[in-house]
C-alpha cells in the first residue's frame, strides 16, 4: 500500500503541467524535436473534437469546415509532451500533456473568433515577438485591453493576445491570473505566452 | 457577440484569408518588428501597393505612435535598424558558410570487391536528406538511407560504388539535387588498402 502511493507522488510532477514554464515553441527543432506521427484512433479523435467544441467558441458547422468528419487526424508527437494535431500535414491545434487544445495562429488568423481576445499595448509587442510573457501593466495601459468585468475571465483561459493597433493576433496565451485579479493587481505576469508570431511553431507550416 | 452570429447564421463561417509577407512570413502588419523590415516594404509595395500605404504612409505612420511616446518610438525605430542589421549579418555568414562547405562522396570498402558509396555535407545546399536518398535509391535501384556517421552527422550511404554516377547527377542537378557548385564537390575512397 505505501508502495503504491509512493509511485504517483513520484510522477506528481509529470501531473501538473499548470506549475512548469510554457515557453513551448522556443528553440523548437522540427528535426530532433519531434518524436513520431501516428493516426489517431477514431474514438479518440471524437473525444478531441468534443473537448475542442466545448472549449473553443465555435460552431461544430464552422468546426467541419476547419477538420471535417471524415478526414482522419494525425497526432504529432514532440518533446516535452507537446501534442501537435494535424490534418493532411498541415498543423491545426495542439496540446502539452493533457491540458487544454491551443489553436495554432494560422489557424487561429482565419478563425479569429474561437478563443477570447485580450489586447497588449505597443510597446509590449517588441517583447512579446522576442518570447516574453505578458505582464499585466501591458494590459491595464491605454493601449491595452481586457474583457469587461462582466465577461471576465478566470485564470487557465486560453486566449488570443492581440496588439494595439494591429487586426491581427500576435500570440496565443494562457491566463495566470483571472482578466479581474489582473486589472487589480497590475504585476508580474498576467498571461503567459504559448506560441507567438515567429516562433518555431509558426515556422513549422508543415510536419 | 459570437453567440448571437452563430444562432442567426448556422452555416458555416468561412475563414478569413489572411495575407502573409513573402519576406518575414508574418502578417505585413507585423513586418515592423521583423529582422527584414526594408525588404518586407519592398515587396508589399510591388505587390499590394494599397496595404502598402496603409501601413506606411505618413498619417499611418503618426496613427501608429498611439500610446507611445517619442522617445519609446525611436528607441524601437534603433532597435528594428540594429535588429535589421544583424540579420543581414548572419544571412552573410551563412552565405559564405555555404559556399565554403564541401560535399564528400566516399567510396567505402565492405568486403573485398564490394562498396558503398558515402555522400556526405548535402544538407548544407538545402536539399532534404531523405528525398535525395529516395532519389538515389531509385536511380540505382540498390539500397539508399540517411545514416549518421560516428561523428554524429547525417549522411546518405547508398549501396554499390556509385561514386560517378553520384557526382553525375549532382552536376546536371537531377531532381532534388540542386544548387551544389560542383567545385564543392569532392571524390575520396576510404583506404583498406586498395589501389584505385
Amino acid at each position: 500500500m505505501g508502495r503504491l502511493s509512493a509511485i504517483p507522488l513520484e510522477y506528481a510532477h509529470l501531473r501538473s503541467p499548470s506549475t512548469e514554464s510554457r515557453v513551448m515553441f522556443k528553440k523548437f527543432q522540427p528535426s530532433t524535436d519531434i518524436s513520431g506521427q501516428t493516426a489517431v484512433k477514431s474514438s479518440v479523435q471524437r473525444s478531441i473534437r468534443a473537448g475542442i467544441l466545448s472549449n473553443w467558441k465555435i460552431d461544430s458547422d464552422t468546426f467541419e469546415s476547419i477538420w471535417p468528419k471524415k478526414e482522419n487526424i494525425t497526432l504529432v508527437k514532440c518533446r516535452d509532451h507537446i501534442s501537435i494535431y494535424a490534418l493532411h500535414g498541415v498543423p491545426l491545434f495542439f496540446q502539452h500533456f493533457e491540458g487544454p487544445f491551443y489553436p495554432t495562429l494560422r489557424l487561429l488568423h482565419k478563425y479569429p473568433f474561437v478563443l477570447p481576445t485580450v489586447r497588449v499595448d505597443r510597446g509590449a509587442i517588441r517583447f512579446l515577438l522576442a518570447g516574453a510573457h505578458m505582464m499585466c501593466p501591458g494590459f491595464t495601459s491605454k493601449g491595452g485591453s481586457l474583457p469587461p468585468a462582466e465577461e471576465a475571465l478566470p485564470a487557465e483561459t486560453p486566449v488570443a493576445i492581440l496588439a494595439e493597433g494591429k487586426e491581427h493576433a500576435i500570440a496565443i496565451g494562457i491566463t495566470k491570473l483571472s482578466t479581474e485579479d489582473i486589472k487589480k493587481v497590475n504585476k508580474g505576469v498576467g498571461v503567459e505566452v504559448v506560441t507567438h508570431l515567429g516562433d518555431d511553431l509558426w515556422a513549422l507550416q508543415k510536419v | 457577440m459570437s453567440a448571437e452570429q452563430e444562432t442567426a447564421a448556422p452555416q458555416p463561417k468561412p475563414p478569413l484569408q489572411v495575407l502573409y509577407c513573402e519576406v518575414c512570413t508574418f502578417p505585413p502588419e507585423y513586418c515592423e518588428f521583423g529582422s527584414s523590415l526594408s525588404k518586407c516594404k519592398e515587396w508589399l509595395k510591388d505587390e499590394y501597393p494599397d496595404l502598402y500605404d496603409r501601413y506606411y504612409s505618413e498619417e499611418a505612420l503618426q496613427a501608429k505612435m498611439g500610446t507611445m511616446s517619442m522617445e519609446q518610438q525611436t528607441k524601437l525605430e534603433q532597435d528594428a535598424a540594429k535588429k535589421e542589421a544583424k540579420a543581414e549579418a548572419k544571412a552573410d555568414a551563412a552565405k559564405k558558410k555555404k559556399l565554403a562547405s564541401q560535399v564528400l562522396i566516399k567510396r567505402i570498402q565492405r568486403q573485398k570487391n564490394k562498396y558503398v558509396t558515402a555522400i556526405h555535407g548535402l544538407e548544407a545546399f538545402d536539399i532534404d536528406l531523405k528525398k535525395a536518398a529516395k532519389l538515389f535509391a531509385q536511380t540505382f535501384a540498390t539500397g539508399s538511407s540517411v545514416t549518421k556517421n560516428p561523428q554524429g552527422q547525417d549522411e546518405i550511404v547508398v549501396q554499390g560504388d556509385v561514386s560517378d554516377e553520384v557526382l553525375d547527377m549532382i552536376r546536371e542537378e537531377k531532381g532534388v539535387l540542386k544548387g551544389v557548385p560542383e567545385a564543392n564537390v569532392e571524390l575520396i575512397e576510404e583506404k583498406k588498402k586498395k589501389g584505385s
